[in-house]
């Protein structure tokens, strides 16, 4: 039995539609017109224990929503989710016990109250255990080098602090699983850099599953094991990372500066990305041709002054994915 | 923790958070006695104008004020949440970070903040009641005191649930209800004045579907000792706070099914 | 007329985004149905319990009953909190963005809160008019009723005065908003309003009613332009020269709040800039 057990979801909201102009508005005022938007059409997966997953897609394509459902703060038209036996939201004062939620762009944490008082706080609201608290938090606080912000007001820390005050805030009562949404979003690199070793930390020595959103790649490239991409309320992809990066984009970029302006060229099974005056950006697919080959057919015709050959980036993976999916025209 | 315990938690961090700004707590609470205050002046001018009213006095509308705006001032000061539930928790979404706590939100939302201003009405309202006692020329018995104690209780249920109905409100509509806030408070302005005063239809409503009534012209009546001049039978004006509680345990229902369509339509 | 262009742009989008609100305007208008009726009824007790209430009273009661609807018909109108736009510019710091536009401040905010104010007030008046003005004399209960203006030219002075009270009302708000701006703090200063407007507007009680000796001092303090004013001047107990003393006291509070408001904010802003805030 998978720790996440997700069959078959569907989700579909109505929106209020408004005609535009000043007319418009008043007739809205009237009479409403409804727009039926499928949030989510059939989305399945499961999670063993453990996992660590990435959740991507656009914006819009119902990575929040699959996330609220998980989280028992909204319930589906259709479909069957199960955690740890529980169904989150009929379940849902239980089940918010055994997870942590960490919403990059809300705090949970009390504005001007300082850190530890939002963290007793949250002992309370939680029920756990005195002694046992103070074991959890101690060693939060020193993994997340929280000592010195403890005594400070929330509305006074900067926005890497608070970050890893509300991570610390999401663990105190122990949760076996973890939502992450955007939890990088916003912060400076040495901050990301912490948030994503300590998650990573977390889920290997602890055995916490990490379900994490994100537009930042690097968090994916960093931490996920297994990648799950959502767009048009479906499924894409459901596949370890690199697996997903060598599928979609089996693609490598060569970038020649010639001696000279640059050349008509033409090789089967290369595509001509840029053309800027002396360079050139080809894109090959390595089953087709090599690195190699390639270079060693450019040079035998051509003067070359330099030559390099790169791996699409990660970004440009997803973009590429989104594309070929179409799951970008929304 | 029990519910009552963790809620004296909610209330020590509320006190510490206003406490990093004295000035200002002491600001609102002073405005909100005088933004309270200057509405007797009207009462006043209308008995100054017209003489007694159907046989009220001015003493005995003074009465009434005083009671309505301390349970008023209680029941704001404990449903903080639900008064800006809508601007506050709906709007920006901070809702969902409730549901995802292991208690009910009905909890945290009392929970959420407890305003030192509400005090301000406070003790506008009990200066208000020693003038009218003077005036009125009234003995404070012990059992007047439990009654009023009563009736204050009924009356904190009582605009509680107005609270509660107004976050209710908040699940269909995201626009910040200020106008509903008018319809707690067109509640206390209501309750003011002696039930006789009202067209039949209204009194039928402030006693059966808004029982306002019950939580101040009935028992206020029992406690100025004054039998009911549209007849309703004495042993009934002290039992009437009772369908304070009622109304607030009606509100919760209507509050459950309004969350239940929040989580049905995430909005 | 390109240079008015952000303005009409600002107010339009404004009003629009308001008028999305329908709950909010049915839930409005139920509340001033509420308070209306309370307050009718409890006028009306007054009027016919006092053993000579024309001779007590300088207003009738009919009249008192226009009023009466009038008031919370303009509800909207009333200045009763700043602009919540700016308090939440304030909270989040958007605010400094409109220091960086190319357009005046004070008018682009001025036009907003219009925008704002008059979105909120029509659907709110229209429902009025309908419910006090046409089906409770269909339902037979007329003396209850919201009347029709006095005369032709009352109702063409009314349209008037009625324009500059929102003229005033916003130019109010104004002050309010810089107040807000200046303490970075909303709450505070719509407290404070709240006791102000209630009672100086004529919304809780017509000013007419309160003490004689007070009839001077009610009738040239500014809060007087924004309702009371153009109250009396519908029903007709505002005419000839003292209608148009009351319209040159609102042109009066108006210019003046506005003159005040721009140097103020002007200084306001230049202070926020050496903060960097």
């Amino acid at each position: 039995m998978p720790q996440i057990l997700v069959q078959d979801l569907a989700k579909t909201y109505r929106v209020a539609e408004r005609d535009p102009g000043m007319l418009g508005a008043v007739r809205g005022l009237v009479r409403r017109r409804w727009r039926t938007v499928e949030a989510l059409k059939d989305v399945s997966f499961s999670l063993e224990r453990g996992e660590l997953l990435g959740f991507i897609g656009p914006n819009g394509a119902g990575k929040s929503t699959t996330i609220k459902i998980l989280s028992g703060i909204l319930r589906p038209d259709a479909g069957r989710v199960e955690i740890e036996g529980l169904v989150p939201y009929a379940d849902r004062v239980k089940h918010v016990g055994r997870i942590g939620v960490v919403f990059g762009q809300r705090t949970q944490l009390w504005w001007d109250l300082p850190v530890i008082d939002g963290f007793d706080l949250l002992r309370d609201i939680y029920r756990v255990d005195p002694q046992r608290y103070k074991a959890t938090r101690d060693e939060l606080v020193a993994m997340l080098r929280l000592e010195k912000l403890l005594d400070q007001p929330v509305r006074q820390l900067s926005l890497g602090q608070r970050m890893r005050a509300e991570i610390a805030a999401a663990l105190l009562h122990e949760p076996s699983i973890l939502f992450l949404d955007e939890p990088t979003i916003g912060l400076d690199a040495p901050s990301k850099l912490a948030v994503r070793e300590f998650v990573k930390k977390l889920n290997t020595e602890r055995g916490v599953t990490v379900l994490l959103t994100t537009h930042d790649m690097h968090d994916i490239e960093a931490l996920a094991q297994r990648v799950i991409v959502i767009g048009h309320g479906r499924v894409l992809a459901d596949s370890p990372f690199e697996a997903l990066r060598a599928n979609v984009l089996a693609e490598r970029r060569l970038f020649v500066d010639f001696a000279g302006d640059a050349p008509v060229l033409d090789l089967p099974g290369v595509e001509i990305r840029r053309r800027d005056g002396r360079s050139l950006e080809l894109a090959f697919n390595p089953g087709v041709t090599t690195a190699p080959a390639l270079i060693a057919a450019i040079t035998a015709r051509h003067a070359v002054e330099d030559i390099h050959v790169e791996q699409p980036a990660i970004e440009e993976v997803i973009a590429r994915f989104y594309d070929l999916h179409g799951a970008n025209e929304a | 923790m029990n519910a009552l315990a963790l809620l004296g938690r909610y209330f020590g961090a509320s006190m510490r958070s206003q406490m990093q700004y004295p000035a200002s707590a002491l600001m609102l609470t002073t405005g909100q006695l005088a933004a309270t205050a200057i509405e007797i002046v009207s009462i006043w001018a209308l008995f100054d104008r017209f003489g007694a009213v159907k046989g009220w006095s001015f003493g005995e509308v003074m009465f009434f004020y005083a009671l309505i705006g301390i349970s008023f001032s209680f029941a704001d000061f404990l449903t903080r949440g639900f008064d800006v539930f809508g601007s506050d928790f709906v709007r920006t979404g901070a809702f969902d970070r409730l549901l995802l706590r292991p208690r009910s939100a009905a909890l945290q939302l009392v929970g959420h903040d407890f305003r030192i201003s509400r005090f301000g009405r406070f003790f506008q309202a009990a200066i208000i009641l020693i003038i009218a006692t003077g005036s009125l020329h009234f003995v404070w018995t012990p059992q007047a005191v439990l009654l009023a104690l009563w009736t204050i209780a009924g009356g904190i249920a009582f605009f509680s649930a107005l609270f509660v109905l107004q976050a209710v409100m908040a699940f269909w509509t995201v626009e910040s209800l200020e106008a509903v806030n008018a319809l707690t408070y067109g509640g206390v302005y209501a309750g003011q004045f002696p039930l006789s005063l009202y067209a039949r239809w209204f009194r039928t409503f402030l006693i059966f579907i808004v029982p306002l009534a019950c939580v101040a012209y009935f028992p206020v009546l029992a406690i100025l000792g004054r039998s009911d001049p549209l007849g309703a039978p004495d042993w009934f004006l002290p039992l009437a706070p009772a369908a304070g509680f009622v109304f607030l345990a009606l509100a919760f229902v209507a509050w459950r099914f309004g969350v239940s369509k929040y989580t049905s339509t995430g909005s | 007329m390109d240079a008015l262009r952000p303005y009409a742009a600002a107010f339009s989008s404004r009003f629009l985004l308001m008028m999305q609100y329908r709950a909010a305007a049915l839930a409005g208008f139920f509340t001033q149905c509420w308070f209306g009726a309370v307050h009718l009824m409890v006028i009306a007790a007054f009027y016919l319990g006092a053993p000579d209430a024309a001779a007590a009273s300088p207003i009738s009661l009919s009249q008192a009953i226009t009023y009466t609807w009038l008031a919370q018909g303009l509800l909207a109108v009333m200045p009763w909190i700043g602009d919540p736009e700016i308090a939440d510019g304030v909270r989040t710091g958007s605010i400094s963005y409109d220091r960086l536009r190319p357009v005046d401040a004070y008018a682009l905010w001025y036009v907003r809160a219009a925008g704002w104010m008059t979105a909120r007030l029509l659907p709110r008046v229209a429902l009025m008019i309908l419910a006090a003005g046409l089906i409770l004399p269909l339902i037979g209960q007329s003396q209850w009723a919201w009347q029709p203006p006095a005369s032709l030219s009352a109702a063409l002075l009314f349209a008037l005065s009625e324009t500059l009270a929102i003229a005033l009302a916003c130019a109010i708000i104004m002050l309010i908003n810089i107040v807000v701006v200046a303490t970075m703090n909303a709450r505070g200063v719509n407290i404070l309003m709240q006791p102000l407007v209630v009672i100086f507007t004529g919304n809780l009680l017509p000013l007419a009613l309160y003490p004689d000796a007070m009839r001077i001092a009610l009738f040239v303090q500014p809060f007087a332009g924004t309702l009371d004013i153009p109250n009396r001047i519908y029903f007709g107990a505002l005419t000839g020269q003292m209608a148009w003393v009351g319209i040159g006291l609102q042109v009066f509070w108006t210019v003046l709040f506005i003159a005040l408001g721009r140097l103020w904010l002007a200084r306001v802003m230049r202070r926020l800039e050496v903060q960097g805030g």
